[in-house]
């Protein structure tokens, strides 16, 4: 039992802190081990925030209404954009959005919670970014519900384009999680990361068109729309709702390259920093 | 039961800041300056030392002797910053009780949290559950939030997720206190064949080192006390 590779047997849990494998795959297969455990924190998550409020699981889907109430009312009556049925064309954005700003903000946030259970036992500590996500997941379905009150109210059809909402969600999950893993490295070794990303998102949030249509921006501007990769993801996701129509093949095709070089990315720049975590605290 | 731990020169090195630099925006002007120091603290330095399968070990040593470092290696919580560390089998850390535990959720879905966090799959989890309950003899409570629980509920909960865990390889810093709480546990976990590595702390080691020759078989004294290097180094 002098070499280590003599230790090892099948069925048993073996560890070796030289082994030179891939970081990122060390890691992934690590976060499917542990996939348990992001049930678990995205169930508690749900639960804890809903359990002891009076209107509950109702909160999700008031916020976006209140939300859209009010938006309804600056832009089609104060402003008099021309946008036939705003209420739904706001409500499809504003439902992307609160996936994005919400995971991203909470995988930035998650870094405390995951150095308290980190510095006592291991655990890959990208399970708290997928939670992130998950509970994303789970909010955004819970508010396809007042989204669907809104059509129902105001005569709009569901169009048989909705079933390609999955995949506009898909990709939206992808972009934000790599997103929120930059963010999570980051955070976890800046204080500074969550406040100053709330400022971004904050800008960002005006930059993409979710509250005005972007046909209204004037072309000099333009520009920043096409830089802009929330705006190819906003629009494969709104398409199918509000026009009706499956997003052309080039923009499901820049959404999903999009998505995927940030995802990739996000992920193997935490991969190899996540080594460092117990050293930063 | 096959388990054990293998050290092999193992150095553990902290690289602490001059200054506390905590946002990134201080570190970006620093970085550009170039004016970050640090200093290296090594808390390990070339450490060898093998566990076989169902030994026992008590680590002793003064303050800021590596002790908790090492433990912290074993359980994987930090890479060495140069060597190799070995471990076969199951590590879990018996005294970190209730860790992950929230006021807010059920005893059943603590149990399922905690397990999760030891990296038991769910259905596993759930056909453990049963036991737990009956263990922590909180069948009339176990659907109830655990903010409603008394203190020794709370415990007995833990304690009882922790003991059916089965690790083959416990971990702990031991609480001068915990030790004799847990000294028949020990026993038993060894008389299983289970390996014990604890932290066998603080102020006196003299009067552990009675009991552990009683529960384990090794004491290991890590006298050399880390050197402290002053190092400037750009990040």
């Amino acid at each position: 039992m002098s070499t280590p590779e003599f230790l090892a047997r099948p069925g048993v849990p073996f560890y070796d802190s030289a082994e030179r494998r891939s970081r990122s795959l060390a890691e992934a297969r690590a976060l499917w081990q542990y996939r348990g455990l992001v049930h678990e924190l995205v169930v508690r998550d749900i639960k804890v925030r809903y359990k002891r409020s009076v209107l509950g699981i109702a909160w999700t889907m008031l916020a976006p209404l209140l939300n859209m109430v009010a938006l309804t009312l600056v832009f089609s009556s104060i402003l008099k954009q021309q946008i036939t049925n705003y209420p739904v064309f706001f409500m499809s954005g504003a439902i992307f959005w609160a996936f994005f700003a919400q995971t991203t903000t909470s995988a930035a946030s998650q870094t405390q919670e995951s150095n308290e259970l980190a510095k006592r036992i291991y655990v890959p500590r990208s399970v708290f970014v997928a939670a992130a996500v998950g509970v994303g997941l789970v909010n955004l379905v819970l508010s396809i519900v007042p989204l669907v009150l809104i059509l129902l109210v105001t005569g709009f059809p569901i169009h048989a384009t909705w079933s390609f909402l999955p995949v506009a969600v898909l990709i939206e999950a992808l972009f934000a999680a790599g997103v929120g893993f930059f963010l999570f490295t980051l955070a976890s070794r800046f204080s500074d990361v969550r406040e100053m990303y709330q400022v971004i998102v904050q800008t960002w949030f005006f930059l993409t068109p979710i509250v005005y249509h972007p046909a209204i921006v004037p072309p000099k501007f333009r520009f920043a729309l096409w830089l802009n990769p929330l705006y190819y993801l906003v629009q494969t996701f709104r398409k199918p709702v509000y026009d009706g129509v499956l997003p052309s093949p080039a923009l499901i095709g820049a959404s999903l390259a999009l998505s995927v070089v940030v995802f990739l990315s996000g992920w193997i720049y935490f991969a190899n920093r996540a080594d460092r975590f117990a050293y930063e605290g | 039961m096959s388990a054990a731990i293998r050290l092999e020169k193992v150095s553990v090195r902290y690289r602490i800041p001059r200054e506390r630099i905590g946002s990134l925006k201080e570190y970006a002007i620093r970085r550009l300056k170039r004016r970050l120091f640090f200093d290296e603290f090594e808390a390990l330095r070339e450490v060898d030392f093998e566990v076989g399968p169902g030994e026992g070990v008590g680590v002793i040593g003064r303050n800021g002797a590596g002790k908790s470092t090492l433990l912290r290696l074993v359980a994987r919580v930090m890479l060495p910053s140069a060597g190799r560390v070995v471990v076969v089998g199951r590590t879990a850390p018996l005294l970190e009780l209730g860790l992950g535990f929230h006021g807010e959720l059920t005893g059943r879905e603590n149990i399922m949290l905690h397990g999760t966090l030891l990296g038991f799959s769910r259905a596993e989890m759930r056909s453990r559950t049963p036991r737990i309950v009956e263990w922590a003899e909180l069948e009339e409570f176990i659907d109830a939030p655990v903010r409603t629980y008394s203190t020794g509920m709370a415990a007995r909960l833990a304690f009882s997720v922790a003991t059916d865990v089965d690790p083959d390889i416990l971990l702990d810093e031991t609480l001068d206190g915990l030790v004799e709480m847990f000294k028949e546990w020990y026993k038993n976990a060894l008389n299983k064949g289970v390996n014990v590595f604890t932290d066998l702390t603080r102020d006196n080691p003299q009067t552990f080192q009675g009991l552990y020759s009683e529960v384990g078989n090794h004491l290991l004294q890590r006298k050399d006390a880390p050197m402290r290097h002053r190092k400037h180094a750009h990040a």
